[in-house]
């Protein structure tokens, strides 16, 4: 390869080289770190609940006034909710994956431990609580109606009887024993572990145990519920318009929030996840202009260098060269560039994915990610350079006798 | 000169329309991209409450114990005790509890449902502290805190929503089954960020409806609609959990000077030894006194998201900057013979520098209303990748449409720095010589 005169050349040319490398070690930084974020949001949206989500319609419900017991009311409810045509379960409760609101406590193993304990989600429900979440039950059973009780609003609940998750047996007890062993959420009141679920995550997106999730035989006495109904397939549009009618029909003294009143799962799912997927949109476009531009930059460099350069190519033409020799110096030299680029590129990409880190709490940026940068921005160069390369190759011996 | 440059930098772009359309691409798209994220930035990171958020302070006092907080910042909130406590006292100028509370507003007419809206439960210098804008009527008196009074504050929303828009003052609203004295509506008030209420809103929310006294909320047992934050479980029943230690409630004080901070701060600090003495903290006081910018700050406001992209943004403006001086290098030394020419003739170095600077000028013009209409359309379109609240605060203002064209041209001139530099540096004589 003829390395050497290329060198030779481009130190002739001193600032449209660094102008390019630049450019293309500046994109690299900032496509990688793009790419980096909008894989890590992408990787987000599509976390499992370990729920069946097809088919469930979320319901938000706030009862006007303030009578001393809210149970019954949400017993009619509910009894409501499962006599529509088209439902196949539904139960109330406190929250539900993705609801973005819930509450949680520290499970001990202790009557009166003081450490912090195993976090974990709490989940109101009943006996239709697995099947209208659609959860796997590995271990155990589920609850009876006969062990639903009330909880008071400002009560922590702490029912005899719980469903956990796979997660919090196996950092309770790691030796697999967990079922049929009793914990605490509350001091000095005993839970049983009746049943594991498979996997059911948090109510948030952000949490650091988000398959730590505890269900339990709980009636919430309360004026804000929420109702989750599962829908034969193919019913959930019918009974998605049918739930506000029987719900006014039932009592007219309630609220269900114009926007988030009635929601199918979906809507519930991208709800939480709007901000990861508009990021995720966000630097997906920012690369794609960038690449763009990076590209239509080199395109416009090259071609001035070939134009300056005619009689030169003439010259060399006429001395001997072939078309192809002509090509591969300028698919050569830009290599050359855009490999000064990338090395710089790596480095800078590195440094901003490390200041982003320090600043914003982000991850830190996996290597295949510069690497695939690097392959790509090589890539671009190349493909940006055939064109004018091409025409460069195209020149005319007779150009070197012409003035230009 | 100027015309006669303008006229030529105009010719000479018309020349090369590919080239020049990709630096006025380059410029466009790259202030367009700083400038919808920059709206977004500057939505969350604004001051809420410019002419007096120097002298609103938000009350912390640590009632968890170091094991229980992070990285020794008390926590967010207050407990009941501890806030009627510090208000009681009177050590500040003006100072109100707030806490948020959710309230369903039945209407008289029977056809209509009613309609659950978001409250705050607040004393009566809240309004004044926080110059509330009322476009009927006042706030309640503090006669009306200490009597517990049924009375309240409504928006105009509400207003026109309830009473179709009339006089409402002295009117009654019925709030979950309980009628309530209208003293006053005000307008749709919900300053960015929601400072007053971080905790609970994450800073970006519509704010409340309806405003009612502290202390016929706590009457009512209404419970707080936010978040409730406890390090033990309260024993059963509303008075207990006014006695518990609890987090719920944010105090903010009206500090008018430098002085009247200190005085209160330390105030705070001897509550918090007092409370140390009498042994219901194990631990040594700790308080903070924070401004409303301070506070925004320490609650981090400004979502990540808003700041990394406009990190990438700009980091993209920097980027078609580059590919801007490659491409304007390349078109002014194709014109080297044309400088020598000029230069032969006469031309001083700093007339080159005028003429291509003012061609760059141009494209920097050309880029600045392309990057207008490109930033209009991304403020259009922030809904998409913003969440809704913080979203509907991105705005394309006369001072983000007077930024997008300076910047824009300022870019292009800085760009063209380097270029018109070299241009100037031609040699007439090499340049005939060779030609």
């Amino acid at each position: 390869m003829q390395i050497k005169p290329i060198l030779a050349a481009l130190r002739r040319h001193k600032a449209g080289t660094i102008l390019i490398a630049l450019q293309i070690a500046l994109t690299l930084a900032i496509v990688c770190n793009a790419l980096f974020i909008v894989h890590e949001r992408v990787d987000r949206v599509n976390r499992p609940t370990g729920m069946d989500e097809s088919n469930v319609i979320a319901v938000q419900n706030r009862y006007v006034g303030s009578p001393p017991n809210f149970v019954p009311l949400v017993k009619t409810d509910v009894q409501a909710l499962r006599s529509i045509p088209g439902v196949e379960s539904a139960y109330a409760t406190n929250s539900y994956p993705l609801r973005q609101g819930g509450w949680s406590t520290g499970i001990q193993t202790k009557p009166d431990g003081t450490k912090d304990g195993v976090p974990t989600a709490l989940y109101f429900g009943d006996e239709q609580t697995l099947k209208t979440l659609g959860v796997r039950l590995i271990a155990g059973r589920n609850f009876n109606a006969g062990e639903v009780v009330t909880v008071q609003p400002q009560q922590t609940p702490s029912p005899p009887q719980v469903i956990v998750t796979k997660a919090i047996v196996d950092k309770l007890f790691p030796n697999g024993d967990g079922l049929g062993k009793t914990i605490y959420l509350s001091k000095g009141k005993p839970s049983t572990i009746i049943g594991v679920v498979e996997k059911l995550t948090v109510p948030w997106t952000d949490f650091d145990h988000l398959d730590n999730v505890t269900i339990m035989p709980v009636i919430f006495n309360s004026g804000y519920q929420h109702f989750l109904v599962r829908t034969r397939p193919g019913e959930q549009d019918a009974v998605f318009k049918a739930i506000p009618k029987t719900l006014y029909g039932v009592n007219r003294m309630r609220v269900l929030p114009e926007k988030y009143g009635v929601r199918t799962y979906d809507m519930v799912r991208s709800r939480a996840y709007e901000a990861d997927r508009g990021m995720a949109i966000l630097m997906s476009v920012v690369c794609g202009v960038l690449l763009a531009i990076t590209a239509a930059g080199i395109v416009g460099l090259s071609s001035f260098w070939v134009g300056q350069r005619r009689k030169q190519i003439g010259v060399r033409r006429a001395l001997g060269a072939r078309r192809s020799d002509i090509l591969s110096y300028f698919m050569t030299e830009n290599f050359l560039i855009a490999l000064a680029g990338v090395v710089l590129g790596v480095v800078l990409a590195v440094g901003l994915s490390q200041w982003m880190f320090t600043h914003f709490e982000m991850k830190r940026l996996s290597f295949t990610y510069v690497l695939v940068g690097v392959v790509v921005l090589l890539g671009l160069g190349q493909a940006a350079v055939f064109a004018p390369a091409l025409r460069a190759s195209k020149v005319s011996p007779v150009e070197a006798t012409r003035s230009v | 000169m100027f015309s006669y440059y303008l006229q030529l930098g105009l010719r000479s772009l018309r020349r090369n329309p590919m080239l020049t359309a990709l630096m006025v691409m380059a410029i466009g798209f790259g202030v367009a991209a700083s400038m919808t994220t920059y709206s977004v930035f500057r939505a969350t990171a604004r001051d809420p409450i410019p002419q007096k958020s120097s002298v609103l302070f938000n009350t912390q006092v640590d009632a968890f114990g170091p094991e229980n907080i992070e990285k020794g910042e008390p926590p967010p909130a207050l407990t009941y005790k501890d806030a009627t406590a510090l208000l009681r006292a009177h050590k500040a100028k003006r100072q109100a509890i707030i806490y948020p509370v959710s309230v369903s507003v039945i209407p008289d007419d029977p056809a209509r449902l009613p309609s659950r809206e978001g409250a705050y439960a607040t004393g009566s210098d809240f309004f004044p502290m926080f110059d509330v804008p009322f476009i009927q009527g006042g706030g309640w008196t503090p006669e009306d805190d200490e009597k517990h009074a049924s009375v309240a504050v409504i928006t105009k929303s509400a207003n026109d929503k309830l009473f179709n828009g009339a006089q409402s003052v002295g009117k009654q609203v019925n709030l979950d089954g309980r009628l309530f004295r209208i003293t006053g509506v005000i307008q749709d008030w919900a300053p960015q960020p929601l400072f007053f209420d971080v905790p609970n809103t994450g800073g970006f929310d519509e704010g409340a409806s309806v405003y009612i006294p502290f202390t016929r909320a706590v009457d009512l047992q209404l419970s707080t609609n936010g978040n409730n934050n406890c390090v033990a479980e309260p024993a059963e029943g509303w008075a207990n959990y006014l006695q518990s230690e609890c987090i719920w409630l944010s105090l903010w004080s009206e500090l008018p000077t430098k002085a009247d901070v200190d005085a209160y701060r330390g105030y705070v600090t001897g509550y918090a030894a007092e409370q140390q003495r009498a042994g219901r903290f194990r631990w040594a006081p700790n308080v903070r006194v924070r401004d409303v910018m301070d506070w925004l700050d320490v609650q981090r406001v400004v979502p990540p998201e808003s700041q990394v992209s406009l990190v990438v943004s700009l980091g993209f403006l920097v980027i078609c900057l580059v590919n801007t001086v490659g491409l304007l290098l390349a078109k002014f030394m194709r014109r080297a013979p044309e400088i020598g020419v000029r230069r032969a003739l006469g031309a001083s170095r700093k007339d080159i520098y005028a003429q291509f600077l003012i061609e760059a000028g141009t494209i920097g013009v050309a880029g600045g209303i392309l990057g207008l209409l490109l930033t209009g359309l991304g403020v259009l379109g922030v809904g998409l990748v913003f969440p809704e609240p913080i979203a509907r605060l991105a705005t394309l203002d006369p001072v983000l449409i007077l930024l997008t064209l300076v910047v824009a041209i300022a870019a292009s001139v800085v760009a063209a720095f380097y270029p018109t530099w070299r241009a100037a540096q031609v040699q007439p004589a090499w340049q005939l010589k060779s030609n």
